[in-house]
């Protein structure tokens, strides 16, 4: 089957967030995810759709996993990836953001895929660039990927994301990954809770559409899918929690915690995982009960899926007067 | 020889003794000679037809940052100076957060020449409260007072140290002097970019809870207290803290207070996606505070309204939220943007022009803000139902960073009057 005869359009230039898309459209990026899921599956794994296209990987901020699964599908797309490691400590971080994109912007890439340390920063990118713009992490703002392909593992291990209970545990007030989620999984219907200290809780997070818990067994009584965060420590200004002997006793989740939720709950993590902190490794490694590596896996179609929709519009331009 | 001009035709304003009505105002060698009904011009002398428009005292702006020196690219003397008279101030006080800051009475003095020099709006100048900003030693507030210097005030750093704060007061009542406050406890205000809420939330940003402020508040108004010294406390934004005021000032105790136009004409959804031009400390807070800072200058526990004038350039702004400088000009949105109290119905005319005449003057003890006869004729007469839109392109500032471009407003400035000489005319 060839990519790109789906019917329902992508209406937008750029993917900055998961806030501000529709049912529909999370859909046709899980549509086409599945695709590549299986394309990646196959000894032949390479396309052409993305060819003669060029995919920037900007990374403000140290990342392997998430630089390594744009890279792969842009790679397995057909398209030409470079990857370009920027450290936001060593220059004053806004000149480097705003000089790198006017840099980069004269290249002529066709898609920039970046991740910055600053909530709102690939945003600001994105307004100064003529391409389209991946956002694989901002800060404590969003990472929309990392929801699509949470969004992908559920709703192929459940077959459906509507009317789940999904608890989102940990790190919350400093996780893009939960900011991300909990709008994918409202926007499709599933109900969601969090689970945390009152520390790492951001204030009036209830607004955005989530039952809020500061115990594990209220928390995940009952619950379809629990996902844990790592605790962000590099992010921590001072202590939020006194130890994490302490976190892992109360927060951390093993087989006693869990045990109140449904017989079948979904475990998952973004990684990369801090066993014994927020995560018992028996639990992690849980063959029936663990997505972790699935998500993995997801990762890569998912972000093949959102190369080929924002590319899928673009023609040539006019050449310059 | 007596130089002479008079306004004919103008509606007088004065909130310092609730004058309101049509007339005239005559100015002889700079100062204001005669006001009331029908005036004539005894000799030679320039008559400008006010043609009904309201003449009022020149604003007093109680706080600004003129970036002189050290940051002569994002403002100057000279620019401020302009921006200030287009916006009908003309007086205005500078903060001492400069480079270097002003801490020392030869840097009074430049301000003083430099005020002279630009020879626009009158430019005074608060001293640093300590040594560099640095929140330690004390300055020499005797004799930087002798230098000039109106009050004295870290600008937009608290004064953390208790012990220092209260020092600061204490010292100040010696030779009666005034302190003025940042109000944000600095550990609470480090961890936020902007207000604690949903929207902070949803953005990703750190949050300054509001109690912030009324924590710094509160403890400053016990210092007050216990010293005696008189207490100004700079750009109220939460209902906490202007309630703590109001009882304070209940009580009896010394203390002031000023906002700024952002205020009460924003909140913080203002930030939206990140306008950085949205960021200003302390923040922009949510609807409930906001009307709380309406409703303090309705019952006057708020005294005054400053522009908090402060010019950044783009580079400074062009940032990750995070990252980006705190800051709005303010200079020339702070008359339309008060005056919607106005035109909303919030506040009376001459309540909303108290608070930008009589009161700062009084905080300060300005002989200026009222419309007495012998007084320095420093005069605005501005129309006050013209409607426009806020243009940053038409500011005469260096600097561009207001949230307000392309406001729909009422009122136009359309002339600047200072010791009866006219320093700004509007030209459509």
């Amino acid at each position: 089957m060839s990519a790109g005869t789906s019917s329902l359009a992508f209406p937008h230039r750029h993917l900055l967030g998961i806030e501000g898309l529709s049912p529909d459209e999370i859909t046709l990026l899980l549509d086409r995810s599945e695709i590549y899921v299986e394309q990646s599956r196959q000894v032949d794994k390479k396309q052409s759709l993305l060819r003669g296209r060029t995919v920037i990987n900007l990374f403000f901020e140290n990342s392997t996993r998430t630089r390594t699964s744009f890279e792969l599908a842009g790679k397995r797309l057909g398209g030409d990836v470079i990857n370009m490691s920027v450290q936001a400590s060593s220059i004053k971080k806004g000149e480097t953001l705003i000089d790198t994109a006017m840099t980069l912007t004269a290249m002529h890439p066709d898609v920039l895929v970046v991740r910055h340390p600053e909530s709102g920063a690939v945003q600001l990118l994105a307004e100064k660039v003529d391409c389209a713009v991946i956002n694989a992490g901002d800060g404590s703002h969003e990472h929309p990927t990392q929801a699509l392909l949470d969004a992908l593992t559920i709703r192929r291990r459940k077959s459906r994301l509507q009317g789940l209970s999904v608890a989102i545990c940990g790190d919350i007030l400093h996780s893009r990954v939960a900011r991300s989620n909990i709008a994918l999984l409202n926007i499709m219907g599933a109900r969601v809770r969090v689970v945390a200290p009152r520390t790492l809780l951001p204030a009036e997070i209830e607004r955005l559409g989530v039952e809020v818990f500061h115990d594990m067994t209220a928390g995940l009584a009952g619950v379809d899918i629990v996902m844990m965060l790592r605790l962000q420590t590099e992010r921590f200004h001072g202590s939020f929690v006194p130890s994490i002997r302490e976190y892992f006793h109360f927060f951390g989740l093993d087989y006693a915690k869990l045990a109140v939720a449904k017989p079948d709950a979904l475990i998952m993590h973004p990684g990369p995982m801090n066993r014994g902190v927020e995560i018992d490794t028996a639990v992690a490694d849980d063959i029936d009960r663990s997505a972790i590596r699935q998500q993995v896996e997801m990762g890569v179609a998912v972000r093949m899926a959102c190369l080929e929709v924002l590319t899928r519009e673009l023609s040539n331009r006019a050449p310059a007067k | 020889m007596t130089a002479r001009s008079l306004f004919r035709n103008a509606r007088l304003l004065d909130p310092a003794t609730g004058l309101d009505r049509p007339g005239d105002l005559l100015v002889e060698d700079g100062r204001i000679a005669a006001l009331g009904g029908k005036l004539t011009l005894a000799g030679e002398g320039e008559t400008v037809d006010c043609a009904g428009a309201c003449l009022a005292p020149g604003l007093i702006d109680l706080r600004v940052e003129l970036r002189e020196p050290g940051a002569e690219h994002q403002e100057s003397m000279q620019s401020g100076a302009l921006a200030a008279v287009a916006g009908g101030v003309t007086t205005m006080v500078a903060l001492p957060n400069t480079d270097p800051v002003i801490d020392d009475m030869a840097l009074v003095e430049f301000v003083a020449r430099r005020s002279r020099d630009v020879s626009l709006a009158r430019i005074r100048t608060y001293a640093a409260a300590t040594k560099g900003l640095k929140g330690r030693e004390l300055t020499e507030f005797g004799l930087l007072a002798g230098a000039g210097a109106l009050a004295f005030t870290d600008g937009g750093q608290a004064i953390a140290d208790a012990v220092v704060m209260r020092r600061a007061l204490a010292y100040a009542r010696t030779f009666d002097l005034l302190v003025m406050q940042h109000p944000e406890e600095p550990s609470l205000a480090a961890v936020g970019a902007m207000n604690e809420g949903e929207v902070a939330t949803r953005l990703g940003l750190g949050g300054i809870t509001p109690a912030a402020e009324v924590i710094m508040v509160e403890r400053d108004l016990r210092l007050c207290e216990i010293t005696g010294g008189r207490l100004h406390i700079a750009h109220v934004s939460t209902a906490a803290a202007i309630e703590a005021i109001r009882q304070a000032k209940r009580h009896g105790l010394p203390v002031t207070c000023d906002t700024a136009p952002h205020y009460f004409a924003l909140n913080e959804t203002a930030v939206g996606d990140y306008r950085t031009f949205a960021k200003v400390s302390p923040p922009l807070r949510g609807e409930s505070d906001r009307r709380a800072v309406v409703a303090g200058l309705k019952d006057g526990t708020i005294d005054a309204i400053a522009s908090d004038h402060s010019p950044h350039d783009q580079d400074s702004k062009r940032l990750p939220f995070a990252s980006a400088a705190s800051g709005i000009v303010g200079l020339e949105t702070l008359l339309p943007l008060t005056l919607e109290l106005y035109h909303n119905g919030h506040l009376s005319l001459l309540e909303a022009l108290r608070p930008l005449t009589e009161r700062p003057a009084a905080i300060l003890r300005l002989p200026a803000g009222r419309l007495e006869t012998g007084a320095a004729a420093d005069l605005v007469i501005f129309d006050l139902e013209r409607p426009r839109r806020i243009d940053v392109d038409a500011f005469r500032s260096k600097s561009r960073n207001s949230p307000f471009d392309g406001r729909p407003v009422q009122g136009q400035v359309l002339r600047t009057v200072i010791a009866g000489r006219s320093v700004f005319t509007h030209r459509d």
